[in-house]
């Protein structure tokens, strides 16, 4: 990489070639922040004055700073309910999906000829992949198991991802074999392969998994919207959807008048809200990026 | 038998993943025979009426579901061709910027989007395409012009649909992209460079030829996706003003399955619409394997 950067920059830097690069570190500078701004605006929202917000003063920093928002939030009991619900599924579901996937991939991972019955195995695998059972069937079974209005309808029926799975199982696979060898020759059993030699070197990939499974579950809110009958049960994506994303919407569906949305003063709360739901996301990614496009290049190309 | 021995752990390590699929990826797919039903879930599947093809005389008799299955295509291509060729240009732009530790960031940045929620990202997104507040109205606005309701006009919301959920993937679309111009032979560039070739001769002789197959991969698998509009992303931006054009068919299984508890109905939309994808996937997969030696597993 060093190397092709050295032979590409001492090519002759033409005019044509600099003014190319100043542009493109402009333009692509742009549209990263267009990735970054709409979160910049929605905090400066959920720091601003009502007023400062209706009259559309407010951009990329708070007007007439004010805590407002967040103090109108404690009053709301029923956004921490939602919250602990999301963070109770997430301590439930995020161990049993890691563990049940580690344990699918690895016997997954091993060869062909090695572990004959693998042949068969992957086949089940690949079905659920091709054919999806469709939204009313799944929400029989959930019925039908007795999990409506039960926090294991928001853990089990998602637990699986074979996506998760097959990025593991091709990590596993690109963990050069004499390593298993050696443990093999010393006596270890499939057991101890796994936890003592194959996970301690498989950081990137479990890290990446990790977030993927965390990501999904705190950003999950359909499951919780059909499989709850009872909003006290709904976690906090579920709660934000039906009191303030879907409110919105009715708001936007009810009026050709489109000036009366202005004056909706619980924008700043609104704001609020959404913001702290995306907290956690904000704070694990720097954490667990730098993992993630390793493991998922190292996941996705076949060893 | 030795060998037996020593793979039974590779057995039992698979069956939790087993159980757990059996009850949440298979059981649905027998329960697919509701479409063949006039399901009544007090009676439950053994019990409740069978009316062989009806459900699905009754959904093509709809006046509405052609429209919807072309709302669905249409949406769905456009972001998949959207999906593939923004990814692209945005990872071979990335890949020419020199400052390596810039480039990092930004990166960080791009694929930040992916990880946010469609409930959040609407609840963002009702206010910055809103006419009046948002500021592409505002732009329009300052310019003279009547600002275009991105989300309430019929004939811009499936571009709406397209341009948003591509500005949230592009970035971590880019990833594939990235690696495989990283492992571009670094003696390709030396020649062409000692032959005279400047960087924008090698960009269209090296790195575009040298990413073509895993862009042709990334096209062929995209494929399966033809009906996968973003039910997300839909369900959660549209009303029933732009239902014309912005129903799909993943939309319209919630409304009658859910909302109107027709679960027969619902079943036979969902199951055409799985039978379609898995016939699409097949073909994706089978020419990923047959061309690009691709195998899932």
């Amino acid at each position: 990489m060093d190397h092709q950067r050295r032979i590409r920059t001492t090519g002759r830097a033409s005019v044509g070639v600099r003014i190319f690069s100043v542009f493109n570190y402009i333009f692509v500078t742009l549209i990263a922040l267009t990735c970054l701004l709409p979160m910049v605006n929605l905090l400066a929202i959920s720091f601003s004055s009502s007023s400062a917000v209706s009259t559309g003063q407010v951009s990329f920093w708070p007007v007439d700073f004010t805590l407002e928002s967040y103090s109108f939030m404690a009053g709301k009991p029923e956004f921490f309910a939602s919250m602990k619900i999301s963070v109770l599924r997430i301590l439930l579901a995020v161990p049993l999906s890691m563990i049940v996937s580690v344990l699918a991939a690895y016997p997954l991972s091993r060869q062909n000829h090695e572990f004959g019955a693998r042949k068969y195995y992957v086949w089940i695998f690949i079905v659920p992949m091709m054919f999806y059972g469709g939204l009313i069937p799944s929400y029989m079974v959930v019925r039908n198991t007795g999990l409506i209005d039960s926090i294991w309808a928001l853990v089990l029926p998602c637990s699986i991802n074979v996506f998760n799975i097959i990025l593991l199982m091709n990590f596993f696979r690109s963990i050069p074999k004499e390593l298993e060898e050696a443990a093999a020759v010393d006596g270890a059993g499939h057991f101890r392969i796994l936890l003592q030699v194959v996970l301690p070197v498989s950081t990137p990939v479990l890290a990446t998994v990790l977030l993927f499974f965390i990501v999904n579950h705190w950003n999950s809110w359909f499951d919780g919207l059909i499989y709850m009958n009872s909003p006290s049960k709904y976690p906090l994506q579920t709660y934000l959807q039906t009191q303030v994303v879907n409110r919105a919407l009715m708001a936007l569906e009810a009026m050709r008048d489109i000036r009366r949305m202005g004056n909706i003063s619980d924008r700043t709360g609104k704001a609020a809200q959404i913001f702290l739901a995306a907290v956690p996301v904000l704070a694990v990614y720097p954490f667990l990026q730098k993992y993630f496009t390793t493991g998922i290049v190292m996941g996705s190309v076949k060893g | 038998m030795k060998k037996m021995k020593r793979n039974l752990p590779l057995h039992i390590m698979l069956l939790s993943a087993l159980i757990l699929m059996l009850i949440y990826n298979y059981l649905p797919l027998l329960g697919n025979i509701m479409a063949f039903q006039k399901f009544n879930p007090t009676k439950g599947f053994f019990r409740s009426e069978w009316v062989g093809l009806d459900n699905f005389r009754y959904v093509f008799a709809m006046p509405d579901t052609l429209q919807v299955v072309w709302n669905t295509f249409f949406i769905a291509v456009m972001k998949l061709i959207m999906g593939i060729i923004v990814p692209v240009i945005v990872a071979l732009l990335l890949n020419e910027m020199r400052c390596i530790r810039y480039k990092r960031a930004l990166q960080t940045i791009v694929y930040f989007p992916h990880f946010l929620s469609w409930v959040i990202l609407a609840g963002i997104m009702v206010d910055v395409l809103s006419p009046s507040r948002g500021i592409i109205g505002k732009a329009f606005t300052a310019l003279g012009l009547e600002a275009p309701f991105l989300l309430g006009d019929a004939n811009l919301f499936p571009f709406t649909m397209v341009f948003t959920e591509t500005w949230k993937e592009f970035g971590f679309g880019t990833i594939v992209y990235l690696a495989a111009l990283t492992g571009i032979d670094p003696t390709l560039y030396e020649a062409a460079g000692i032959d005279g070739a400047g960087r924008w001769k090698q960009t269209l002789n090296i790195t575009i030829p040298c990413i073509m197959p895993i862009v042709m991969l990334m096209t062929i698998l995209a494929m399966g996706n033809v009906l996968n509009a973003g039910f997300d992303q839909i369900f959660n931006l549209y009303s029933p003003q732009v239902y014309a054009t912005g129903d799909i068919l993943d939309t319209l299984v919630y409304r009658i399955g859910m909302e109107d508890a027709q679960y027969g109905v619902a079943t036979a939309v969902g199951l055409f619409k799985s039978v379609v994808s898995f016939l699409m996937l097949s073909l994706s997969y089978g020419l990923a394997y047959k061309y690009t030696d691709y195998r899932v597993f």
